[in-house]
């Protein structure tokens, strides 16, 4: 998902019984429902674990600002500018309480951003795909952030505490988001047949890349157990994608777009739709760094760093200098 | 000497009447840039009247193992709630 490498330290889950005193009332804590507190007793697999999965969180959310950025200045109307400028805020945001979630767990905000700009923390396949039309922000809202819905919303129940109250807070503003990209496709497959091509165009290129956001196919994503054990994580990567696919395929009915995909079929047995096998080795080859943009998105966010450098820096020794002469008139 | 921007802890009145809430942390380089950025990422939905911000490093927290200590003695003390007293209904609404 917004987290899909991470890599778990456990080695298999434990029964209760083979846990030392500490780790038991952990996992029975986990098992009661009970939250996890940043000063709670917790395994370091847990919390090493944890920090990866909310840092590549927060990571997507800031990346993520960059393809929808790149069409605020060029929106079709003033009010279409407006709500994406809104919506890009909004993913600003959620990176800001995920990174604070993160910091509960004893990693500095610096460490993060430094780890993202060396290339060494990832974040979403996603966001390494470009943004060439205004249609592609349609299909953004509708299918990426759908399908971040479909992973936030289980998330709202992790077991610890700071990463669920961060995801009930965003969970509530995600609706938003879909709903306003739908929005824009309906807009298009309502204008000349231009526009519906358009949006048939980038249903076409969104399609793969959103339904890979769910991360490896069961059978290959060999850290789920024991997340699942830790109450990280709730369902299964296939689990949510079928989900996802289960209802955006009549909404896509609905716009008149049709997924890329002829293996798109209802199946009556499993009371849900069929779909193709999925490219990943594409996906590996992103997650990797040789996606269409990921190059481009890291000089971004190491652009940004850099240039916004002498005004972190300025604040902060003014805030030292004030702080100062505070201390001396006292 | 890090120049990271120090963390500051965010507590929101949601609605004339209630008390501040804890809602969340934020780093700024000082007090009036920190209710700033609290304004822009804790309240872009009018879920605000009010905000205090606090530096984090001046938060002092119990520790989870004094959980005992701390609130083991009210456990015993159930008279504390009116449900201990059984009032005769003759004696009307109390
Ligand atoms: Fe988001
Ligand atoms: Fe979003």
């Amino acid at each position: 998902m917004y987290a899909q490498e991470v890599k778990s330290t456990g080695q298999g889950v434990k029964s209760l019984e083979e846990m030392a005193p500490d780790e038991r009332a952990f996992q029975e804590k986990v098992n009661a429902k009970i939250k996890i507190e940043p000063k709670d007793w917790m395994p370091e697999g847990y919390r090493k674990t944890l920090v990866r999965q909310i840092s590549q969180h927060a990571h997507s959310e800031i990346v993520g600002q960059l393809p929808e950025g790149n069409w605020i200045s060029r929106a079709p109307t003033l009010e279409r500018k407006a709500i994406l400028l809104a919506k890009v805020q909004d993913e600003a945001g959620h990176g800001l309480y995920l990174y604070c979630a993160a910091e509960t767990l004893g990693v500095s905000r610096d460490q993060m951003t430094e780890q993202l700009l060396a290339g060494k923390a990832k974040y979403s396949s996603i966001f390494n795909y470009p943004t060439l039309t205004w249609a592609d922000i349609g299909a953004i809202g509708w299918l990426v952030d759908g399908a971040a819905i479909m992973n936030q919303v289980p998330l709202q129940r992790c077991s610890y505490g700071p990463y669920s109250r961060a995801m009930i807070r965003i969970c509530k503003e995600e609706s938003f988001h879909q709903r306003q990209g739908y929005d824009i496709m309906m807009k298009l497959c309502a204008g000349t047949a231009e526009q519906k091509e358009m949006a048939q165009d980038a249903l076409n290129r969104w399609w793969q890349p959103a339904l890979m956001m769910f991360g490896p196919p069961d059978g290959d994503s060999v850290h789920s157990a024991q997340s699942m054990a830790w109450g990280i994580k709730q369902n299964s990567n296939d689990e949510l994608r079928q989900k996802f696919v289960n209802e955006t395929v009549p909404q896509a009915e609905y716009l008149g777009l049709t997924p890329p995909d002829p293996d798109v079929n209802w199946n009556e047995d499993k009371q849900g739709y069929d779909y193709g096998e999925l490219d990943w080795n594409e996906f590996y080859e992103v997650l990797k760094g040789n996606g269409p943009c990921n190059k481009e998105r890291l000089e971004a966010r190491q652009k940004a760093w850099d240039d916004g450098e002498w005004f972190r820096d300025g604040l902060m020794a003014h805030a030292r200098k004030r702080e100062m002469r505070k201390q001396a008139a006292e | 000497m890090s120049n990271e921007w120090p963390l500051w802890e965010v507590f929101i009145r949601g609605q004339h009447g209630l008390s501040h809430r804890h809602v969340g942390s934020l780093h700024a380089p000082d007090a009036e840039i920190a209710i700033k950025n609290a304004r822009d990422v804790y309240t872009r939905r009018n879920e605000g009247v009010s905000i205090w911000v606090v530096p984090s490093s001046d938060i002092v927290a119990s520790a989870p193992g004094d959980k005992e200590p701390l609130y083991e003695p009210s456990n015993s003390k159930v008279y504390r709630h009116p449900t201990f007293f059984d009032i005769p209904e003759e004696a009307g609404p109390m």
